[in-house]
This record gives structure tokens, C-alpha cells and sequence, in this order.
């Protein structure tokens, strides 16, 4: 009984252990195929392909980033004022607000958003891919699946979520000007050049490394998830759950890992 | 144009040496091996779980076996480096059982793909030999529609004229006629037999229909349960004595000696049931 438990136990951790390896040599893969999908130096193929990746991992995306960042902008402004009022810190709404998005909800808000979108997007394409011999066929034809199908992904998200974050802690830091001029009557230029006071430029600069790192966890675990899939098409759909599920966990464990450094490396 | 027969013909166009393949501990292939003369087509033939379709990936370079060699023309495909692995992928053209063309790309930039990734030809080079390709399988008008919009037999025909892109030496075919009427089968059995007169290609099909088996093979190979139990011309495999070619040749099910005793028991039962 107790050499099934430490074997099962031994297996999982095994298994999980085999994951990570295999989400790191893809990783390198991937970093080794992205030259391929720069314009003029690499195959304007790819380059074409990760446009198409951008419109569509970015650019569809920011309606629903933007309305995200609005109301967790807005539900962070009402939440903090609804306790600092007591301390007549109203004010502070505005810092809360500045930092807490450029350091912290900026990047989280839109890899989840964007995880949730693209990651399964991926893991469904690839994973339908494999199913129907696609991906056999592109190798049997001598192109590389990982160069053909994930490294334009790749290069689009790199690209892609940065802009996205910027673009969530302005709506973000925006609702909450609209918060402050509703409840306290505060001109919108007034807040904006509060907002200017309290905005650290390395703030910004974490914030948009993390979004660099969130993007990278989130093509290549929705990448292999479609990669792994053995079977028909109900595993396709089991990829998909698992690439989200995976996905936003490892975004979370790694702006974990990120915010304590930059905790401890910041100073004050 | 395509195949040149004349380039490497010392030895055979595939070699498969002692090949042994497990899964999960299970032997899937047994110890295989077999020549594949150059120009010579070779039909795998197999029931569900023989091996055939495990062969088949080996011999395009998908899997490599656990032990043993593939040879195609004189290059083993699981040690070769990866520039020559490349090299050996583009002289095999494959047509996969579900043809397994691209959705996202029409059918001409699905026959297109290979040359524009492999070779710096024009554009309008690559569109008049895409368009070659289609018409030698009689798509020549249908290179502009997604190939959602084909028939089944039409998508197959599609895969073969992308099998042809790249002009290989060697055509492989996985389940031709796969989920065809005999009608479209027979058509891609034909279609199989041109390409073969016209670009004296080898030819590799793994197939568990008889009759097409028999249309286009210079040679069988009969695989059960991962063994290979018969290899020879299509004469001798039909006088071949094995009981399981004999099974396989007669559409013979493996329960009939159940069968038997299943007929006994209503026998009694019907008797029974009369006193």
C-alpha cells in the first residue's frame, strides 16, 4: 500500500518533471526558430503569418482587455476609497490605482484575458493539427512545425502583449480618474498629473518584463498542450481546457516569482 | 522531371533491417525486413493492429524504431543528421489517410507550400508547376477553393498532386482508398498507376483492400501482428499457404470456431424449444 502511494507519487512528480523539460527544449526551440520570423532577415512567410497572429491574439483582443481593465480600474478606485476615505486619504486612491495597474494588474489582467482568448486558440489549432496528420505532414515535407506553426505565435505574442498591457493600465488608470471625478468632484487633469507624480518609470518597466514573460508562458504552454495531443478529437478539446488551465497558473507562479524579486531588488 | 532512377541505384530505394518498435512495453513491430527495389511498387498489406501504418511512419522518418535500421537509398534515417534527414524527406512524397491538407491555405498554396519554403523559384514559376501538379490529377481547375470545399476523393487526389510537389523519388500512399466508393477507389488506383508509367517512381501503399492491392502491386508484403509472414509477387502471395494470408485472402473472421459453437447452442435451443 504504501510503495503504490510513493510510486503513484513518484510517477506524478516524474511526469511533471518530464512537462517542464519539455516546455523548456521547446522554449528553446522557439527562441532558435524567431530570427526566422523577423521581416527581411528571416522568411517573409513567417513574417506574413505573425502578422496575421497579431491582429489576432492583439489586435481582437483589446476590446475585451480594455473593458476588463476599466472595471477592475474602477472596482480597485471604489474598493481603496471605501477605506481610505476613513483616514481622509482619498488621494491615495490615485497611487493605489497608478501602481497597482503599471506594477500588477496591467500584466496580469491582459495575460489572463489573453490566455484565455489565444492559449486555447493555439492548443486547438495545433492539437486539431496533429489529429488530422497535419503536423506529420509538414514534416514529412521537411518543415519544421515548430518554425512554421509556433515561432510566428511566439513572436507575435512577444510583440502583441506589451502593447496590450500598456494599452490596460491607461484604461485602467482612466476608470479610475472617472471614479475620482464622480465621487470627490476631482478634474480629470487634476488627476492626471497626480497620476504622473505617483508613475515610477520602473514600475512601468517591471510591468511590461512581466508581460514578456506572461507572453512566452502562454504561447508555449498553449503550443504544447496542442503539440501533445494523442487521439481523436475529444483530447483536442481536453488540450484546450489544460493550455488555459496550465497557462494561467504558470503566469500567476511566475509574477509570484518576478514580484518577489522585484521586491527584494528594489529598495524601497 | 520527377524520379530519377538513374541517381542512386545501387541498392534498394528502402531498406528496412531488423526493425523492432514498441509501445508501452508491446511489440508493435517484430523484427522487420524488407527491400524496396528502386521503381518497384510495394503494397503493406495488414488487418487493424498489424503494424502496417507503424511501418509506413517509419519509412517516411515520423518515428524511429528502438532498434534496427531504415535505409532509404542507402541513408539510415534515425542517424542521419538533420540537413540529410531533410534531403531524404524531400525525395518521399506522402499522401496521408485523410490527405491531411491545410485548412487555413487554398488547395493551390497547399500543392505550393513545399516549393516556396524549399526552393527560390518565382512566383509565377511556383503557380505554373502548382498548377501542373493539380492537373496531372485532374485539378487543374480547382487549385483557388478552400479544400473543405472537395469530395473525398478529390481531397485525396489534392494530397497526392502535394505528394508531387518537390518531383520525390518515392510516393507513398497510406490508405488510398480509405473511406472512398469503390468507384473513386478505383480512380486513385488508376491515378496511382499513371503516375508510376509516367514518372517510373517508387511506389509504397499500405492498404487493407484487396482489390486495390491486387490493381497496382508489382509486390505485397502481408504484416501480422507486427511480424512480416509473406513478401513476394502478387501470384505467389495468392498461392501462399499461410492460414493467415489464406484468412486474410478469404475474408474469413477469426471467431468461427466460436461461430461453430454459437450455431451449436441454437441448434439445441431451437430443439429444446420444439419438446
Amino acid at each position: 500500500m504504501t510503495t503504490s502511494v510513493v510510486e503513484r507519487l513518484g510517477g506524478a512528480t516524474l511526469r511533471q518533471v518530464q512537462y517542464v523539460g519539455a516546455l523548456v527544449m521547446q522554449l528553446g526551440d522557439a527562441l532558435g526558430d524567431l530570427r526566422r520570423t523577423l521581416p527581411l532577415v528571416g522568411n517573409r512567410n513567417r513574417w506574413r503569418s505573425a502578422i496575421g497572429q497579431m491582429l489576432a491574439v492583439g489586435v481582437d483582443a483589446f476590446p475585451m482587455v480594455a473593458v476588463m481593465a476599466i472595471c477592475t480600474g474602477f472596482i480597485l478606485a471604489m474598493q481603496g476609497a471605501s477605506e481610505l476615505r476613513r483616514f481622509g486619504a482619498t488621494e491615495f486612491v490615485i497611487d493605489l490605482v497608478t501602481v497597482g495597474f503599471t506594477r500588477e494588474l496591467g500584466p496580469l489582467l491582459t495575460a489572463i484575458a489573453v490566455s484565455g482568448r489565444s492559449g486555447s486558440a493555439f492548443s486547438a489549432e495545433i492539437g486539431s493539427m496533429v489529429v488530422t496528420e497535419e503536423i506529420d505532414a509538414l514534416r514529412t515535407m521537411a518543415i519544421d512545425p515548430v518554425e512554421f506553426v509556433l515561432a510566428p505565435k511566439f513572436l507575435a505574442a512577444l510583440i502583441v502583449l506589451p502593447c496590450l498591457t500598456i494599452m490596460s493600465n491607461a484604461c485602467g488608470i482612466l476608470a479610475g480618474g472617472l471614479f475620482m471625478r464622480l465621487s470627490t468632484a476631482m478634474a480629470l487633469s487634476v488627476y492626471l498629473r497626480d497620476v504622473a507624480h505617483s508613475m515610477v518609470l520602473r514600475d512601468v518597466v517591471t510591468g511590461l518584463v512581466k508581460s514578456v514573460a506572461f507572453a512566452t508562458i502562454i504561447v508555449q504552454v498553449g503550443c504544447l498542450e496542442g503539440f501533445r495531443v494523442r487521439g481523436g478529437p475529444d483530447a483536442v478539446g481536453r488540450s484546450t481546457t489544460s493550455a488555459v488551465v496550465k497557462s494561467t497558473f504558470f503566469v500567476i507562479l511566475a509574477d509570484a516569482g518576478f514580484t518577489a524579486i522585484f521586491y527584494l531588488t528594489g529598495g524601497k | 522531371m520527377a524520379g530519377t532512377p538513374e541517381a542512386p541505384t545501387t541498392g534498394p530505394a528502402i531498406s528496412v533491417r531488423d526493425v523492432v518498435v514498441s509501445y508501452d512495453g508491446r511489440r508493435v513491430l517484430d523484427g522487420i525486413n524488407l527491400d524496396i527495389a528502386h521503381g518497384e511498387t510495394m503494397v503493406l498489406l495488414g488487418g487493424s493492429g498489424s503494424g502496417k501504418s507503424t511501418l509506413l511512419r517509419q519509412m517516411i522518418g515520423l518515428e524511429h524504431p528502438q532498434s534496427g535500421q531504415i535505409l532509404v537509398n542507402g541513408i539510415d534515417l534515425a542517424k542521419s543528421s538533420e540537413k540529410d534527414l531533410k534531403k531524404v524527406r524531400r525525395s518521399i512524397g506522402v499522401a496521408f489517410q485523410n490527405a491531411a491538407l491545410f485548412n487555413s491555405m487554398s488547395v493551390e498554396d497547399n500543392v505550393a507550400l513545399a516549393l516556396r519554403e524549399h526552393t527560390h523559384l518565382a512566383e509565377s514559376t511556383i503557380r505554373l508547376m502548382t498548377w501542373m501538379k493539380l492537373a496531372v490529377v485532374g485539378l487543374g481547375e480547382f487549385g483557388k477553393i478552400s479544400p473543405q470545399a472537395l469530395s473525398g476523393g478529390m481531397k485525396k487526389r489534392a494530397a497526392v498532386a502535394r505528394a508531387l510537389s518537390l518531383d520525390p523519388e518515392i510516393l507513398v500512399f497510406d490508405e488510398p482508398s480509405a473511406g472512398l466508393d469503390p468507384i473513386v477507389a478505383a480512380e486513385l488506383d488508376e491515378l496511382i498507376l499513371a503516375l508510376k508509367r509516367a514518372f517510373n517512381m517508387t511506389v509504397v501503399v499500405v492498404t487493407h483492400e484487396m482489390a486495390s492491392a491486387f490493381r497496382i502491386a508489382d509486390r505485397m508484403a502481408m504484416l501480422y501482428k507486427g511480424k512480416l509472414i509473406a513478401v513476394g509477387t502478387k501470384e505467389e502471395l495468392q498461392h501462399n499457404p499461410h492460414p493467415r494470408i489464406r484468412q486474410f485472402f478469404d475474408r474469413v473472421p477469426d471467431q468461427i470456431a466460436d461461430s461453430a459453437a454459437v450455431d451449436q447452442y441454437f441448434e439445441r435451443y431451437l430443439e429444446g424449444s420444439a419438446t
